[in-house]
């Protein structure tokens, strides 16, 4: 791929704290390399901000290799930017040309609230798998990593499931600010394992409770989600959570 | 958890609206097969007779109890839950959120709804209350055995005469066709299919379904209108 340079002109939400009112701000970049993320492009634009005496913008990152989840932002009207299952981190300036007008808003939801420009709380995602993404092991030394038998298509689509970062692109993404896919996910990745069936029921009660608790919206099945997602989790795990939640509900003792 | 929190709970109200959903899917498919009488051309004497037998029996009478239970329920957590997802983001963007891979309709269910529940008061004032409670203005038909019927035929030509009755009509299956596209699959994906072969299918024959039902429907005013059937 060819390298080359662009100046671009970045309208970033720019908002003091969760009060403020927010509203965008307009910079211009020059001389960016087609080889930079979109973070460093970033890290440029706030370099001139400190130089000029002015605030950085916020924004989360951490690994920047597309593992870790944090670096949410919409880009151009779509959550983590135009490539395809992909997160902000990983994103490249070659998706870009020189000239171009880039509008950089957080993650909207009520769920996640803005904490500083770009940066948005999404603890409520914490609190979901608190509420039951985990299974119960016995303290003392440690089981043997193979001592129970798994199936490999189950394992294949379990680990398929465990692949979400819980980065919240598809909240950004969904008309309805459902968090399905995420919690379809993440109740799919255990209770598809045997390790996993002990809580499996309580697990899919209690995490859908304590997602609708948090405020996200309800599931429409619009896809948009999936779309997104950059680690390609289908919406055929929102299914299989319709069918367990169901299944709990109508078994649950109490 | 309490029996309550399955209605009130997310999935719970996916699970309401789809199985009322289908509800309404398999009784799209008995109303569209009974209207169709109208093209057996014969002055809507087979018409008029079957749907005077869906009004003789207590069994349907009851089962249109069901029915109507159906559609208030259908049609108020359908409401409830557009303007609910709604609220779940106070701040909206700048830039209109564009991802070309979930399809439109899917994202409209909400506006196709009211949509189809606009022509629906219109059509329950053309058909249903005349037929169950004012009367039907035309003499009624008497049948071989003596038996006199209403002549809902007689209605469904007069209501067809006028040009914007069939246009709004028209409109409001085109409306229903994209709802019940989006419906269909997603009724099902929400009961727990998840197979990705079963889902196919299933988006298959929810395309097949929603096309023949929906252009039947719109044939039968439009038929009339262009004087088709006699
Ligand atoms: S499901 Fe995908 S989009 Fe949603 S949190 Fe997990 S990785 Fe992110
Ligand atoms: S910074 Fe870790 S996924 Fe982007």
């Amino acid at each position: 791929m060819e390298h080359y340079v662009m100046n671009l002109t970045l309208k970033v939400w720019r908002q003091k704290n969760t009060n403020d009112k927010g509203r965008f701000e307009t910079y211009h970049v020059k001389n960016i390399s087609s080889e930079m993320s979109f973070l460093e492009m970033f890290d440029v634009l706030n370099e001139q901000l400190i130089q000029e005496g002015k605030d950085p913008i916020a924004f989360d990152h951490d690994c920047r290799e597309g593992i870790c989840g944090m670096c949410s932002m919409v880009i151009n009207g779509r959550p983590h930017g135009p490539w395809h299952r992909n997160t902000t981190c990983q994103l490249h300036m070659r998706a870009f040309r020189d000239g171009d007008v880039i509008v950089v808003e957080p993650f909207r939801a009520n769920a996640f609230p803005v904490i500083k420009d770009l940066v948005v709380d999404r603890s409520a995602f914490d609190r979901i798998i608190q509420a039951g993404g985990y299974i119960s092991v016995n303290t003392g030394s440690a089981v043997d990593a193979n001592a129970i038998p798994v199936e490999k298509d189950k394992a294949d689509a379990a680990f398929a499931a465990a692949a979400c970062i819980g980065c919240g692109a598809c909240v950004a993404a969904c008309k309805n600010s459902s968090a399905m896919l995420f919690v379809s996910a993440k109740v799919a990745h255990l209770g598809l394992l045997p390790q996993g069936q002990p809580e499996r029921k309580t697990r899919v009660l209690n995490m859908v409770a304590q997602m609708d608790k948090e405020g996200f919206g309800a599931c429409t099945n619009t896809g948009a989600c999936e779309a997104v997602c950059p680690k390609g989790i289908s919406i055929d795990y929102i299914a299989r959570l319709n069918r367990d939640y169901m299944m709990a509900a109508l078994s649950s003792p109490e | 958890m309490k029996w309550k929190d399955l209605f009130t709970s997310s999935v719970g109200k996916k699970w309401v609206m789809a199985l009322t959903g289908v509800f309404l899917i398999l009784f799209l498919i008995v109303h569209a097969g009974i209207n169709a009488c109208i093209w057996a051309n014969d002055g809507g004497v087979m018409f008029n007779k079957v749907a005077h037998f869906m009004g003789s029996t207590i069994v349907i009478r009851i089962l249109e109890v069901g029915l109507f239970l159906g559609f208030l329920i259908h049609i108020f957590q359908g409401l409830i839950l557009e303007f609910q997802n709604r609220k779940k983001r106070k701040t909206g963007y700048a830039v209109k959120i564009s991802i070309k891979e979930s399809t439109w309709y899917s994202r409209s269910m909400g506006l196709l709804g009211t949509l189809i529940l606009l022509f629906l008061i219109l059509h329950w004032k053309h058909f249903w209350v005349p037929s169950r409670f004012t009367g039907i203005p035309y003499p009624e038909v008497i049948l071989e055995s003596g038996k006199k019927i209403h002549n809902l035929y007689a209605l469904m030509q007069s209501t067809f005469s006028e040009l914007w009755v069939v246009i709004v009509y028209v409109l409001g299956c085109i409306s229903l066709f994209w709802h019940l596209l989006h419906g269909f699959q997603s009724a099902f994906r929400t009961l727990g299919v998840s197979h990705p072969g079963y889902l196919k299918i299933i988006q298959r024959i929810g395309f097949i379904y929603s096309f023949i039902i929906c252009l039947a429907f719109a044939m039968m005013p439009v038929s009339m209108y262009l004087g088709w059937v006699k």
